[in-house]
């Protein structure tokens, strides 16, 4: 098999199972966590407090009081990797063609410099969050199996992305098989580790922020 | 003032055929010049081209037509330095040729077994065509199969120039369900050199430029991991594209008549495969320079890459799927929905059943163990 079968390969069946068990995951892992219920809470609520869960949303992602200098890798590491990822994976030009595809939708692009930009403050972001997260004790002490592979799993495709945009040491057409094939591997285990929290993330702030705000505790 | 003719000839030779049609010298070193270039050689080099080919007994060159559909033929008729007449005429002996050659019938296949009798062990084989390795009957020339024919014209050469995609990696006809069971020459012969010079069809200089090189040198051109002379297969079109500039601004081609299109930006978009594409149209260009397929407004479709007909559709960019829908996607939420109520059901029941045979147990029941 040459390179340009791998990459064909990459980019029919193998990305075909790749979306069609991410979807299928996605979608159950939805039901399934819609689906627990929870007990109606009798109890009157403390304080009246409308809108706390979704105030709850945005909040979480400004830092509290005084965080930011207490612990400024985790803060600006944590912007600088989920901004410059999210501007590699839906501004790049060749990107936003696999979505054209899929979705009929499309928009526009960044210049490629831009995004080549976002993702070495993207790779450079994940290096420096793992050191820290090896270097910190209770980080160390909090971080499971599945913090490094989630680590992993994204990391990779930054990476092929970033060495075949610049042609770095392997050949172009195997590279960007390789790229692919590391997106493939995101999207398998998406739904089933921590990086579910792309789509939960949301969802369970809202819940946070709603079940504190009945207990009395300000968003 | 005429200029000194190719003197000190021997007979015999590629000089000596030169000097009888009136080429001059710096005409010859002309052509030589060009010609290094075009190999990627030091300009040094022009020289001791000059000197070997003019040294050189003109070459016997055998050329095989297999499962092909005569376009390498036509490209190569068409190649401007050296034209195929300088080619014919003064630097080979084109000992047979279905195409090109006045015989027919016996006396072609005479002129074959000839040229491998005289020349045995030293004449050039080029095949263009893939092999069927079917039935024998899809492709066979005087009653012999293109296989038999390969294997037993093999055997005397001094190398094997497999020109054209079908030769060098099967091409069209091996392109799925590929019904004649279609492999290129590499599949079948082991044991002797070969320089692959792929493309749909290749470029006219690359294949007289190989065979330049073979008779300046004797031996092969340094070649890439699938065959092909680095000096022309080094790079992909899109390293090499005018247009390069558009990609790497985000300048893009929606239509092949829109205004981007007519103001020449990137084809990408279009189903390009410029960058997974290693070819010289960018530099060498067709036509005697004048373009190429991108220059002429259609992107590249990857033509000289092995497989490149099942690489997925041509018009989609290279980073589309080549055949993920909306519907399957849709599909999969379905299956992944039916999933989760079946999961959703389990956990319920789970709880409900855990409820059911909750055992109440009052304080005065509890026991304190013993230590």
């Amino acid at each position: 098999m040459n390179h340009l079968d791998l990459l064909t390969f990459a980019r029919g069946s193998a990305l075909n199972w790749a979306l069609i068990i991410f979807v299928a995951g996605t979608v159950l892992r939805l039901f399934e966590i819609f689906g627990l219920s929870r007990k109606p809470d009798l109890a009157r609520p403390r304080i009246d407090s409308p809108g706390s869960g979704w105030r709850t949303m945005f909040t979480r992602s400004i830092p509290p009081q005084g965080m930011l200098k207490r612990d400024p890798v985790t803060y600006i590491g944590g912007y600088a990797f989920h901004l410059g990822l999210f501007l590699a994976i839906f501004f790049f030009a060749p990107h936003i063609e696999f979505f054209r595809s899929i979705s009929g939708l499309s928009w526009r692009a960044l210049p490629s410099a831009l995004v080549d930009a976002s993702v070495v403050a993207a790779i450079v972001s994940l290096i420096v969050l793992l050191a820290h997260r090896l270097n910190n004790p209770v980080k160390r002490m909090l971080s499971t199996f599945g913090d490094y592979l989630a680590w992993t799993v994204t990391f990779l495709p930054l990476l092929t992305g970033y060495m075949a945009y610049h042609h770095l040491f392997v050949e172009y057409t195997l590279m960007l098989a390789l790229h692919i094939f590391s997106v493939e591997l995101l999207l398998v285990l998406l739904p089933f580790t921590k990086l579910f929290h792309t789509f939960s993330v949301f969802v369970s702030r809202w819940y946070n922020g709603d079940f504190f705000g009945r207990k009395g505790v300000a968003s | 003032m005429k200029q000194k003719q190719m003197m000190d000839a021997l007979p015999g030779t590629v000089g000596e055929g030169l000097a009888q049609r009136g080429v001059d010298r710096r005409e010859f070193l002309k052509f030589c010049t060009a010609m290094t270039a075009m190999l990627a050689l030091p300009p040094s080099m022009a020289g001791v081209m000059a000197e070997a080919i003019a040294k050189a007994r003109r070459q016997s060159v055998i050329w095989l037509s297999f499962q092909e559909c005569t376009g390498c033929t036509e490209s190569i008729t068409r190649s401007h330095s050296p034209t195929l007449e300088t080619l014919i005429f003064d630097l080979i002996s084109l000992d047979y040729h279905h195409t090109l050659q006045a015989a027919s019938g016996a006396a072609a296949e005479h002129a074959r077994e000839q040229a491998m009798k005289d020349n045995d062990g030293k004449y050039l084989l080029i095949v263009d065509g893939s092999i069927p390795m079917g039935n024998a009957g899809y492709s066979c020339i005087a009653g012999i199969s293109n296989y038999d024919m390969l294997v037993e014209t093999a055997k005397g050469a001094v190398a094997i120039v497999a020109v054209g995609t079908c030769a060098t990696y099967g091409g069209i006809p091996k392109a799925d369900p590929n019904p004649t069971g279609a492999v290129s020459v590499s599949d079948i012969v082991k044991d002797k050199p070969i320089i692959n010079v792929p493309g749909c069809p290749p470029i006219p200089v690359v294949m007289t430029g190989v065979l330049a090189h073979f008779l300046t040198f004797g031996n092969i051109p340094e070649l890439d991991a699938l065959g092909r002379p680095k000096s022309f297969y080094g790079e992909t079109i899109h390293d090499r594209c005018y247009r390069r500039p558009f990609y790497d601004q985000g300048k893009f081609a929606e239509t092949f008549d829109d205004e981007a299109a007519r103001k020449g930006w990137c084809l990408f978009k279009l189903g390009c495969k410029g960058p997974v594409t290693y070819n010289a149209c960018a530099t060498t260009k067709w036509n005697e320079g004048t373009s190429f397929p991108i220059e002429s407004g259609h992107g590249c479709i990857g033509c000289s890459e092995p497989n490149f007909w099942d690489a997925g559709p041509l018009y989609k960019a290279l980073s589309m799927p080549v055949s993920a829908t909306g519907s399957m996607l849709g599909a999969a939420a379905a299956a992944g929905a039916a999933a989760g109520v079946a999961v959703t059901w389990y956990n319920r029941s789970t709880k409900a059943q855990a409820k059911a045979t909750h055992a109440k147990v009052t304080v005065q029941e509890l026991t304190r163990e013993e230590k």
